[in-house]
């Protein structure tokens, strides 16, 4: 069955407390804790930041509390500006990206982090992301043609240009993935909503010449099928993206190309 | 979910799978056209009861023996029969993940729904053919 409870060793204890000193605005940041080295149960560590010698954003504080109070804490985090998707995490009760998630944002009390859902943890708030991008590569998602190489680029018209909107933006945070119950529950087997979009975004460009075969690819009652249009993704998705509706063209596409 | 660390093989193969099943759209399209068939025949179905509440025995055997509602009848079985074992297979394959287990159940749900509507059938058919 699917498991709806954690395992012993994974279930979450009360971790350490570092307190501000005289902070002019305090706020508290509830954050998952995990090491693979100390044997240790996973603990939630709470950290007071002083918001008025700190960044708007999440991550500005998770920064803060890296350099000054907690050198230990671990977190993935490059372009600082939503473009990488490397700081995706649940933050507040939404997988989102802490970059682009202001603290005011957040509900009021504490702002509680933690890794982004059912996937396994590399440490902190570093989730392992192998076999999502394993998915990724599956689906060979890169321009497939039968005809020659031309001497120059391969042309668009604007109009089916136009259909990639709302796709190419993707950057593969898994926000929406992990937020997806169908994800957690047959996420070896489902491609889960970013996938599925990204699938989408080639089945659709009008350069690509091997749309059958990618159908064909995701003819498959777990690939493609587990979604139950639950719309978790894009209620969750940082770039205000739709993978749902992407998932649902995948399987009118399906229907269009058979006999009802 | 994680590639273990002993695990010698590449991500992908894991990714890859056993590939696709090339199944899925009739399951799907079935599934929906035994919806909207049921919209209509349930809608019927209401209809006919609530029209009936306080009738005795024998006015009910009555209706269901005019043949347009043993026709609907036996209709209103086989979809909702059909679209439960469609929903239940669904169910089973989210959440039941030990095989024989899933194996079981599949094949189980299936025998119960074609016993339920033989059933269901033959007392639709007695009443109508005056049995």
């Amino acid at each position: 069955m699917a498991e709806f409870t954690l395992p012993k060793n994974s279930k979450i204890q009360p971790g350490k407390h570092y307190p501000a000193k005289d902070a002019k605005k305090p706020r508290t940041f509830r954050i998952y804790r995990w090491s693979p080295d100390d044997g240790q149960n996973p603990r939630i560590d709470t950290y007071e930041v002083d918001l008025a010698a700190c960044g708007p954003m999440v991550l500005d504080a998770l920064l803060k509390i890296k350099n000054e109070i907690d050198p230990t804490l671990t977190l993935r985090r490059s372009c600082r500006e939503g473009i990488c998707g490397s700081c995706a995490m649940n933050i507040d009760g939404t997988n989102t990206l802490a970059c682009t998630r202001s603290i005011e944002e957040c509900a009021s009390g504490d702002v509680k982090i933690y890794p982004l859902p059912h996937m396994p943890v590399v440490k902190d708030l570093v989730p392992d992301l192998t076999h999502f991008y394993a998915q990724f590569a599956s689906i060979r998602p890169w321009l497939r043609t039968q005809s020659a190489a031309p001497d120059r680029e391969r042309l668009q018209s604007p109009e089916d240009r136009k259909k990639l909107d709302g796709l190419y933006e993707c950057i593969l945070c898994a926000c929406c993935s992990t937020s997806c119950p169908s994800y957690w529950w047959n996420g070896d087997r489902y491609l889960g909503p970013a996938i599925l979009l990204q699938a989408y975004r080639w089945i659709v460009d009008s350069r690509d010449e091997d749309t059958g075969a990618r159908l064909d690819d995701l003819e498959d009652p777990f690939k493609l099928y587990r979604c139950h249009t639950i719309m978790n993704c894009a209620r969750t998705c940082p770039k205000g993206l739709n993978p749902a509706k992407a998932i649902a063209e995948i399987k009118k596409l399906l229907v269009e190309r058979r006999s009802t | 979910m994680s590639a273990n660390a002993k695990d010698l093989r590449h991500p992908l193969k894991r990714a890859r799978g056993l590939g696709s099943a090339q199944f899925g759209v009739s399951h799907w399209w079935t599934q929906r056209t035994t919806a909207t068939g049921l919209v209509v025949l349930g809608l019927w179905f209401v209809v006919l009861v609530l029209g009936h509440l306080h009738s005795d025995y024998a006015t009910m055997r009555a209706v269901v023996a005019r043949p347009w509602n043993a026709v609907l009848l036996i209709a209103f079985l086989i979809t909702m029969f059909w679209h439960a074992v469609l929903g239940l297979q669904v169910v089973i394959e989210d959440y039941v993940h030990t095989r024989w287990k899933e194996i079981f159940l599949m094949v189980a749900i299936k025998f119960i729904a074609v016993l339920s509507v033989l059933g269901g059938t033959l007392a639709v058919l007695r009443i109508a053919l005056g049995a």
